[in-house]
């Protein structure tokens, strides 16, 4: 009743892992439907279409009307009339308009300066009332409108939820799994097994990266047919970047998961690590908006890195050769987490 | 050469800060033996085990399984040795078969994934995931999975805790027919039941030390009194007149039921009897039997296991 090994530890451990993945609702959940769904939703709300008019109130003692009139004629304003001051700076106050116009003698602006649909609201009123007063503009103008693909808002968000899931999936599925395994003493009798230790960790991280490229996959695929999302730079550019980005993600994930004893504490722990980087790594807007102060270290964090290799890639068509700084920034945030979390990681 | 015992262990000492987990602990078992630990718990057996199967390291003392150390030969040993430890989980999502054919190939040479479901009466539970299976049928995976390298030692860390009575006895069945191919077992429990009917020689442990060690009949046999007196009355006897019971040793209450080890029952049924009969209590029930491991563990301890 003996009979020599016919397939390979690494080989099974890989398996078992995937088998595992794929029973779990909640993991298909959040490869694949999470950032389709994300995509989905921002990229509609923020899609190409006629901007949207700001509303204006309209109060005065007399005449409103012809005012109302005037208004009426620039698409991007949409009057409407307060019988009191009152009420209309109450519906300023809470944002339904985002300009007041007082009819009178001379014409009172009511409007917060803070607020850029104010002053856009501003500066269109102010453009159709001297209009209509019959004021004409000295210099001649013409407007061209650009709309290219590349340039949209989802063009911008769509490399940065790619970063973003490759990240999350990459720490939160492997950490779990291993805090997972030593909860149940799953490890420990592993370990009492002839098992090479190295094959498990190499396991966990082989099967993450099997996923790893079938989420990358998904979501550029989707992007491309529902968005128009150009992959403009080489497909193996783009891939090696996914295999770097991958080494670093699940680094980050096997440290995570290396020493903590309770689901408890590993949920604070990554929560601690990507809650930070959802926030500054440029997923949802460019980090050029935080103050200058912040840049070097924002530059330093490993999704931001990603996400601007994502996007130059795939949006701007560069080649590898071109993004070192951020290339460099995964592989030394990927080989420290790993080189740690070899050294500390508890098998019991 | 092959080694003279399959376990050998000469004082084992582990503290966790200021707890001595195991205090001095020497063992010495033979292969072919089924050779237990018993003892209530927290006295040391869980720890004792792991570091015999080179889970935990010792603070000092010497370990050699099959005549070789942990230290120089983990990897040989590991593919020798199979082990089942104690609250230990599977990956729940992973069948009965995905189990084991993981864990077969983690070894060299070993039974198939079929060989071990049938040693273990699990084909019928063949494609059912962990999660799903009974206290009993994870047990039986668990030893399956220790048993899946054809292991020369298996190490069972309360392997029975928990499970039906009927559950118990077919994983008895299954740790005999190990036995009888040849293979040396070690095991630890707080069923005195359990070492009675499987175990060649059991230790029982006690606060980290090996406080009695024999075959079951040896520890049973030296007793002073090998014999208990089970009874009740009405009203219950008071303390002084179960103690005066000729060769009477440790009278312990439960309610009003009161047990008594004796040397001589011939000598002491009698003197029960006039005893009641003289302080004006009625005798409702007795019984007697032979004294059970669970008495030596009370003999040697002054303490009852059941209530650890």
């Amino acid at each position: 009743m003996s009979s020599p090994r016919r397939s390979y530890p690494l080989f099974e451990l890989i398996r078992a892992r995937l088998l595992e993945i794929a029973r779990e609702p909640e993991a298909i959940f959040w490869v694949f439907f999470f950032p389709i769904g994300m995509a989905l939703a921002l990229g509609f709300a923020f899609r190409d279409k006629a901007p949207e008019p700001v509303s204006v109130g309209i109060t005065g003692r007399a005449q409103t009307s012809v005012l109302r009139e005037a208004l009426t004629r620039s698409a991007l304003l949409k009057p409407q009339v307060f019988s009191s001051i009152e009420e209309g700076r109450a519906a300023l106050r809470v944002g339904k308009i985002a300009l007041l116009v007082e009819n009178g003698s001379p014409i009172v602006y009511w409007y917060d300066p803070t607020r850029p649909d104010s002053r856009l609201a501003k500066f269109e009123v102010d453009q159709a009332l001297q209009g209509a007063a019959g004021r004409k503009d000295p210099v001649a103008v013409r407007d061209e409108l650009v709309r290219e693909k590349g340039s949209r808002y989802i063009d911008f968000l769509l490399p940065g939820l790619l970063g973003l899931n490759l990240l999350s999936t990459s720490v939160w599925g492997i950490s779990y799994s291993i805090v997972n395994a030593r909860l149940k003493k799953t490890l420990k009798l592993m370990t009492a097994t002839p098992m090479r230790r190295s094959d498990y960790l190499l396991a966990q991280m082989l099967s993450r990266f099997a996923l790893l490229a079938l989420e990358a996959a998904v979501i550029v695929v989707f992007g491309l047919l529902v968005f128009q999302v150009p992959l403009r730079g080489s497909f193996s550019a783009f891939v090696l970047l996914c295999a770097v980005c991958g080494l670093s993600f699940t680094g980050l994930g096997l440290l995570c998961g290396s020493r903590v004893q309770t689901i408890e504490g590993v949920n604070g722990l990554i929560n601690l690590i990507l809650v930070p980087m959802w926030l500054f790594s440029g997923v949802f807007f460019s980090p050029d908006r935080f103050p200058k102060a912040l840049h070097g270290p924002i530059q330093a964090l490993p999704l931001t890195a990603a996400n601007d290799a994502l996007r130059a890639v795939m949006l701007e068509g560069r080649g590898l050769s071109t993004l070192a700084p951020q290339i460099a920034v995964l592989a030394v945030w990927g080989i420290i987490s790993y080189a740690i979390a070899l050294k500390i990681f508890r098998w019991q | 050469m092959e080694a003279a015992y399959a376990i050998e262990c000469r004082g084992l000492v582990k503290r966790y800060g200021d707890v001595t987990a195991v205090d001095g602990l020497d063992l010495a078992i033979s292969p072919g033996e089924c050779f237990g630990l018993l003892g209530p718990n927290g006295a040391g057996k869980t720890t004792t085990i792991e570091i015999l199967e080179g889970l935990n390291r010792p603070d000092s003392g010497e370990v050699t399984i099959l005549g070789r150390h942990w230290g120089t030969h983990e990897r040989e040993l590991r593919e020798r040795l199979g082990a089942s430890l104690q609250e230990s989980r599977f990956l729940d999502k992973l069948t009965v078969f995905e189990t084991l054919r993981l864990f077969r190939s983690f070894y060299r040479d070993g039974k198939t994934p079929e060989e071990a479901m049938r040693d273990l009466s699990l084909e019928e539970k063949r494609d059912t995931r962990v999660m799903k299976l009974s206290g009993g049928q994870r047990q039986r995976l668990a030893v399956a999975c220790a048993l899946t390298g054809n292991p020369e030692i298996l190490f069972l860390d309360e392997p029975t805790t928990g499970l039906d009575p009927q559950s118990r006895r077919q994983l008895w069945e299954h740790i005999r027919a190990f036995r009888s191919r040849g293979g040396t077992v070690l095991l630890t429990t707080h069923y005195m039941e359990e070492a009675e009917q499987l175990c060649d020689r059991v230790a029982i442990v006690d606060h980290g030390k090996v406080i009695g060690e024999g075959t079951p009949a040896q520890l049973i046999g030296r007793l002073r009194a090998p014999n208990v007196l089970d009874f009740t009355s009405e009203p219950p006897a008071p303390l002084e007149l179960v103690a005066a019971i000729p060769g009477a040793f440790q009278p312990r209450q439960r309610g009003n039921h009161w047990s008594v080890s004796v040397s001589s029952l011939a000598e002491a049924i009698p003197a029960l009897l006039s005893a009641l009969d003289q302080s004006g209590s009625r005798l409702e029930e007795l019984s007697t039997r032979r004294a059970m491991l669970e008495d030596v563990f009370l003999a040697l301890t002054g303490r009852e296991l059941r209530d650890e």
